[in-house]
């Protein structure tokens, strides 16, 4: 069993305005890139269950020459509302460290 | 076309956040030709802009700007700032204004400022709004004339325009209301000419200062060199780097897409830029596409909401700790049930939420069993109301079952651990962010006001 943190060198998550969160997964080598960043266990509704983004909204952005994919989803109540942890979301990628991870088929 | 690179400090990631004088003297023996940052953002929540307030001491914001207006003054080059007083409200930009005008006395400058305000009349939004002229970013849909009536102050985030118009007016500083990060550093480069795909990109780049050096922390700002080709970065700490890796990793922060980034008038596109290192300190980048768009501004409004008063406990009693969840459930359960009873409030008048830090604090989701007991957790109790009294009867209500619920119902009542007294905290209102529309504008100075000012 595979898991994110077994594949990545570096994962972060953060505010991008106050109606997006970003995550950036970086991955250890261009294997783990090729064997993972188009992962299906890295689908909307993963990000559903995690966080309860809408699937919808959810974008992915492999970037190849960096070895790493950017994750997005657009929030459902704005940063700072009633209900708000984490204002700048930068704990959010916590929740997906242990999230397996299964390889592209090739 | 430039006959020689513009050159430009960003002295740090933001005004207040402690430039540094020993690097703006690098910046200038490079030979600068300006001095740009922003001092804000909405990063921090929509309270600043509510309120019209700076996040920073006043005392750290003028530390920074007397560095940059004796840079400014010394050396002869205009000092650029965005988004002043955090939010770029009219009453943040004031509040930035003053502040400059009495380091300028003090240090014997007589500037020619230029203060660019681009907070807007709700009812010219209205109008706006009425016309088809304001369209949503995505996730929201159609905006509501009600959300423009609930703010308090909204701004609309200028592009280079209103800045380069300032320029030619000849001034030594400008200082902008909201405006989006990049604006800010590339409109002096646009004003001279520069290409504008290398210009918006060095300055995504350049935004939050030494952030997109290889150590982040060892400096506070970078020098930007933009040439007819491209963009050079580096550190102004001479003893920091910038690789290909810090420098396009950077384009990914705070960025939902990692290859445009939408500004006004139009798109920053870096798919097929080449950051190649140049020297053991510095990366040149190449290949940064500007693609012409119709002129659009965004806009960001905060509301007042509802109210919060809030009550801390720590607890190490391995009794609860063994059974958090079990604990958190009934205790929230009781709480409701109380203020329902002894206040005949109705459950949808107030929210109490109850934030167990060193447990599940920050996501509020239950753990995987037999995730093993903390040694010590702090409760953070939350009641939310319409207005500040409700929400502050609502804790006082809640305050001798919250400081004393026991786990089982049959043992004497336990104490846990509070700090203060009296321990219930009104915290005010929450801030909200309301609008994430565009407005469409034929003239990018229409919803500006420029005013000069000779000291």
């Amino acid at each position: 069993m595979t898991t994110i943190n077994d594949v990545c060198r570096h994962v972060r998550s953060k505010n991008a305005g106050p109606f997006w969160i970003t995550f950036d997964l970086f991955f250890e080598g261009e294997e783990n890139f090729k064997n993972y960043s188009t992962s299906p266990s890295l689908n909307g509704e993963l990000f559903k269950k995690l966080f309860g983004a809408d699937p919808l909204t959810v974008k992915h952005f492999p970037v190849p020459s960096l070895n790493m994919v950017k994750i997005s989803y657009g929030r459902s109540s704005p940063q700072g509302g009633e209900i708000e942890r984490d204002m700048h979301a930068g704990q959010q990628f916590v929740r997906l460290l242990d999230v397996e991870i299964e390889k592209v088929e090739s | 076309m430039l006959t020689k690179p513009i050159k430009i400090i960003v002295p740090a990631g933001s005004l207040g956040a402690g430039v540094r004088e020993e690097e703006i003297e690098y910046g200038l023996s490079q030979g600068a030709n300006v001095i740009a940052t922003d001092a804000g953002s909405t990063d921090s929540g929509a309270a600043y802009l509510a309120l019209g307030i700076s996040k920073n001491n006043r005392g750290s914001v003028k530390r920074d700007l007397t560095i940059l207006m004796k840079a400014s003054m010394s050396a002869k080059i205009p000092l650029i700032i965005g988004t002043c007083g955090q939010a770029g409200g009219d009453k943040n930009v004031n509040w930035t204004k003053e502040i400059v005008i009495e380091i300028a006395k003090e240090i014997n400058f007589t500037p020619k400022i230029a203060v660019l305000y681009s907070e807007q009349d709700k009812d010219v939004l209205k109008q706006k709004n009425d016309v088809g002229a304001i369209t949503p970013l995505p996730p929201l849909g159609a905006l509501n004339n009600d959300s423009i009536d609930v703010c308090e102050h909204i701004v609309a985030a200028m592009g280079v325009e209103p800045y380069t118009s300032a320029l030619e007016s000849g001034v030594d500083i400008i200082l902008g209301g909201r405006t989006t990060d990049t604006a800010v550093i590339a409109s002096y480069a646009l004003w001279k000419g520069a290409p504008w795909g290398p210009s918006w990109h060095a300055a995504k780049i350049a935004e939050c200062g030494a952030q997109c050096c290889v150590s982040p922390t060892n400096g506070a700002g970078v020098l930007l060199s933009i040439d007819n080709d491209g963009f050079e970065v580096e550190p102004l700490n001479v003893e920091n780097q910038c690789s290909p890796d810090s420098v396009s990793a950077h384009m990914l922060y705070e960025n939902s897409n990692p290859f445009e980034l939408i500004e006004p008038g139009g798109i920053l596109d870096v798919t097929d830029a080449k950051y190649v290192q140049v020297d053991d300190r510095t990366v040149k980048v190449t290949g940064s596409v500007w693609k012409e768009m119709p002129y659009t501004l965004k806009l960001e409004g905060a509301a007042i909401g509802r109210y919060q008063t809030i009550m801390l406990i720590g607890i190490q009693d391995p009794e609860v700790l063994g059974r958090l969840d079990e604990f958190h459930d009934k205790l929230l359960y009781t709480l409701n049930e109380r203020v329902v009873k002894t206040m005949g409030l109705s459950p949808d008048d107030f929210d109490i939420s109850l934030r167990i830090y060193g447990w599940n604090g920050v996501s509020g989701e239950k753990l995987p069993e037999n995730t093993p007991a903390p040694r010590e957790v702090g409760i953070l109790f939350v009641a939310t109301a319409e207005t500040q009294e409700i929400a502050s009867q609502v804790a006082k209500a809640c305050n001798p079952y919250f400081f004393h619920f026991p786990i089982n119902l049959d043992e004497e009542l336990p104490s846990y651990g509070f700090a203060f007294s009296p321990a219930d905290i009104d915290r005010g209102p929450v801030y909200e962010f309301q609008l994430n529309h565009v407005v469409s504008l034929d003239d990018p100075l229409e919803l500006v006001r420029i005013k000069l000012l000779q000291l």
